[in-house]
């Protein structure tokens, strides 16, 4: 690159200077693109890539902290891997941690000690990939609940809701075969719950558990099986199916929050390259760098204190992984009674419920939504403008009754723990628990519902009147009125741009000679839910209604009557009638029209 | 430290060293030398002045004759070690009925307790104060853990940080217990726990499981904070909270940053 250059000025250009955009290829970077271009065709891909926008939001990073917590797993995983002896072999061990000396466990627990005090760097090693396990699971749910939410999962990304559901089961899968690998009490434990689970089954139960566990329990495949799953079969399907996640994210482009110049057709953001190269990478650390500070600072599933599994043996406290508590919760809630005898069998219905039946049962009802909700409201068309959680509020309402059911059996896994921890009752904690399941649900939807609307109306309020100012201005006559300030119209634009859904009307039963329709039950059931869904709205403002809030006759008179005595200017906005004055252009007055909607 | 160490070489620093090697040797003098004490040892004196303290502090609930009322059971039989063990952990004198006897502040002074298991001691034959050998947790830690783990950990826990039973009773946390009193409740399983007697449990074993328990409480915790040692309830509750929290912290951050 090194040629003379005649003597010039600092500032000034070179005679020879090429002003024109450098062309493709120019460079020694360019050069190996063009290289590696010729030969793959990746150019085209690359660059569509580096130039996609991505609109900026604390909560699109929810799924980034899941992606970075995937990477410090893998990576961490495969050293794990340099050490640890996937066997149920017997040995005695013999390594540097003295209150083990001399006690039998198995070739995968002795290992699993070994890395935690012998091998170099293991301890951290094991204690980041299990904190990055833990919170890789929090940051798939964060995300979820915020996709949920927002209504992320519409058209066109119900496909992508499902993959994202289905990597959330097999992470929770993945958690629970590594949990169960090291052998030691714990997860020897948890196994055994396991098994036990698989024996519940009804008919099938005995010979999945035989087929699982190559005979009875514990016996030697298990580890090795589970070895494969959790290395090789897992990580396989998730990195495939994360991977397809992320193409579709790129197919869909990413959603945003609505705005001031975000439509249906566009992303308002930065491009790939090179703001979210930096951002995005920057993260990477930052996740990476605060798991590694917490796994060093903070034990995680100290094996070395459980001591090896035997079957005989069980601690108290035996919990799995907090992303299995639901899971656990449920049994520990089931009431017994739902274990009987019939035709000489015994059916262990108040295990198979909670552990067996559970987890799908709630995956396909989450599945399910985003094809139940476009149902009902039988809108066809894309949606890449989130919603506002309020301005969905059944929607909301729904979504966080089911993450209260959810808190409670996740709650009650720990029921244990709160007795001693806060000196009450285990029997009266699962009593208020099991009732809570029961209760707290619906009063968490009705709570939600009423939040959301008290907010859409606040929002109302806000456009119709703009912001309270706190300036009270007296008038001539010796009026008190307090100085309102309109939104200026980028806060405005956020506040009044959301549809709300009408409950659909009931169609004739039957058509004008009287023959029945055909699926009038099947709509029936639509309209009912669309009024479940629907019927307590609050439509955004429309230009109409802001114009005629602010040209309403007696808006006007006041605002005259003001004006006359002082210096307008100085309000800034419009003035607001007192108490007496309420008509129907005040904060409540829309209360009317909403009645006649219903 | 620095505090200390800028006032290592004051005046006063001698007199107060001097005045707390007193403290300490006294203190550990009145704590220590009664440990060897027996119920065999024990005097007709003890067993009299015993007497006195049990109808002034416990036979309103055990009855007068320690053979026990509605409010509390029996004692003829229970032995020195209960009383040792009840009274030397404050559990007993009672301070308030309820689902489970606590542990709380000691009440009655080294002497007190002597004279009482005495006399609880004279009522009929039952297990007596341990001998040191047995409690001072010489034993080998290896074996007590394995010990600790097939008998004792189903209740409190791996690192007997305590766990709940039935209707408010709980094991309770055996962190920094004296190994003594661990040996006489294993002895006589008081409250919910069962009796591990010398036959279950040898007394060498015993000692094991206290050598065990007391390497739990000095061990240095090679991965750092422990969280209570109370398993995954305690790791979910952080990675939900703090660790996540964290994380969010700094995705907000980002966020804000302009690009």
């Amino acid at each position: 690159m090194s040629t003379e250059t005649p003597a010039r000025s600092a500032d000034a250009l070179r005679k020879d200077d090429d002003t024109s955009a450098p062309a493709k290829g120019a460079g020694a970077v360019g050069a190996v693109a063009s290289w590696v271009d010729e030969r793959t065709g990746t150019a085209k891909g690359f660059r569509y890539l580096m130039r996609k926008v991505f609109p900026d939001h604390w909560s699109f990073m929810l799924g980034e902290i899941a992606m970075y917590s995937l990477v410090i797993l893998l990576l961490t995983g495969t050293f794990l891997t340099f050490w640890f002896v996937p066997s149920a072999g017997h040995t005695v061990y013999d390594g540097s941690y003295e209150p083990l000396k001399g006690i039998a466990m198995s070739e995968a627990y002795a290992s699993t000690v070994d890395i935690s005090f012998d091998v170099r760097g293991g301890l951290i090693i094991r204690q980041i990939h299990h904190w990055a396990a833990l919170l890789f699971i929090v940051a798939i749910m964060l995300h979820m609940f915020r996709v949920f939410f927002t209504g992320a999962f519409r058209k066109p990304r119900e496909i992508n809701w499902i993959i994202g559901l289905t990597l959330l089961m097999l992470a929770l899968v993945e958690g629970f075969a590594g949990y169960s690998l090291p052998d030691d009490l714990l997860s020897g434990t948890g196994l055994r719950a396991a098994e036990g689970f698989m024996l519940s089954i009804p008919v099938l139960g005995s010979y999945i558990s035989y087929m699982v566990f190559g005979g009875g329990f514990p016996g030697e495949a298990i580890i090795p099986r589970l070895f494969t799953v959790h290395v090789l079969l897992l990580p396989a399907i998730i990195v495939g199916l994360f991977t397809a996640h992320i193409i579709l994210v790129m197919v869909h482009k990413h959603t945003q929050y609505p705005g001031p110049g975000r439509t249906e057709k566009n992303v308002v953001g930065f491009p790939m390259m090179p703001v979210y190269i930096a951002k995005a990478g920057g993260f990477f650390f930052i996740v990476f760098g605060i798991t590694a500070l917490i796994a060093g600072l903070v034990t995680i599933n100290p094996i070395w204190a459980y001591g090896p599994y035997e079957p005989t043996q069980v601690t108290a406290g035996s919990q799995p992984d907090w992303y299995m508590g639901f899971a656990d919760g449920a049994l520990r809630l089931l009431p017994g009674f739902l274990e009987f005898d019939l035709l000489g069998r015994t059916w262990s219905f108040n295990i198979f419920l909670g552990a067996i039946a559970l987890i799908p049962v709630l995956f396909t009802i989450a599945g399910a939504y985003p094809f139940l909700e476009a149902w009902i409201t039988g809108d066809k068309r894309e949606h890449h403008i989130l919603d506002r959680p309020r301005n969905a509020p059944t929607r909301t309402a729904l979504g966080m009754a089911a993450i209260s059911f959810y808190a409670v059996l996740f709650f009650a896994a720990g029921n244990d723990i709160m007795a001693i921890k806060l000196h009450l009752s285990i029997n009266d904690i699962t009593n208020i628990l099991r009732l809570s399941a029961v209760i707290l649900p619906p009063l968490v939807f009705w709570v939600t519902k009423r939040i959301c609307l008290s907010l859409q109306r606040r929002d109302r309020d806000l456009v119709l009147h703009g912001r309270e100012t706190g300036r009270i201005v007296r008038t001539a006559d010796g009026r008190f009125f307090e100085a309102h300030e309109p939104l200026d119209a980028h806060t405005r634009w956020r506040l009044v741009a959301f549809e709300s859904n009408r409950p659909l009307e009931l169609p004739e039963g039957s058509d004008s000679n009287g023959v029945r329709r055909m699926g009038a039950a099947k709509q029936r059931l639509r309209t009912r839910l669309s009024g479940f869904w629907f019927n307590d709205r609050i439509e955004a403002v429309t230009p109409a209604e802001l114009a005629a809030a602010h040209h309403r006759g007696e808006y006007e008179a006041l605002e005259a009557a003001a004006v006359e005595d002082s210096h307008p200017q100085e309000f800034g906005g419009h003035l607001h009638g007192g108490a007496e004055e309420i008509g129907t252009s005040h904060a409540y007055g829309h209360l009317e029209e909403e009645k006649s909607d219903r | 430290m620095s505090f200390l160490a800028a006032r290592r070489r004051h005046p006063a620093a001698i007199v107060l060293v001097l005045l707390l090697g007193l403290v300490v040797t006294g203190g550990l003098y009145t704590a220590l030398a009664p440990k060897d004490a027996k119920a065999a040892t024990a005097t007709a004196d003890d067993v009299k002045a015993g007497k006195d303290l049990f109808l002034a502090n416990c036979a309103s609930c055990h009855g007068t004759n320690a053979n026990g009322t509605a409010a509390g059971p029996s004692l003829v039989g229970v032995g020195a070690a209960a009383v040792d063990f009840q009274v030397g952990t404050g559990r007993m004198p009672l301070t308030q009925p309820g689902v489970q006897a606590q542990r709380n502040k000691v009440t009655m002074d080294a002497t007190e307790t002597k004279q009482l298991a005495a006399y609880v001691a004279s009522l009929g034959p039952g297990p007596a104060v341990p001998a040191t050998e047995y409690t001072n947790g010489n034993g080998n830690i290896a074996k007590g853990g394995e010990l600790f783990r097939v008998n004792c950990a189903m209740c409190h826990n791996f690192a007997g940080s305590g766990g709940a039973l039935t209707r408010g009773k709980f094991a309770p946390s055996l962190r920094n217990i004296e190994g003594k009193h661990i040996y006489e409740a294993m002895l006589t399983g008081p409250q919910s726990m069962p009796v591990f007697n010398d036959t279950n449990l040898s007394p060498q074993d015993k000692n094991d499981v206290i050598a065990y328990l007391h390497n739990v409480d000095n061990e240095a915790n090679a991965g750092g904070h422990n969280l209570g040692n109370l398993g995954p309830v305690s790791e979910g509750m952080f990675a939900w909270t703090i660790g996540i929290g964290l994380l969010i912290g700094a995705a907000v951050w980002l966020g804000r940053k302009a690009a």
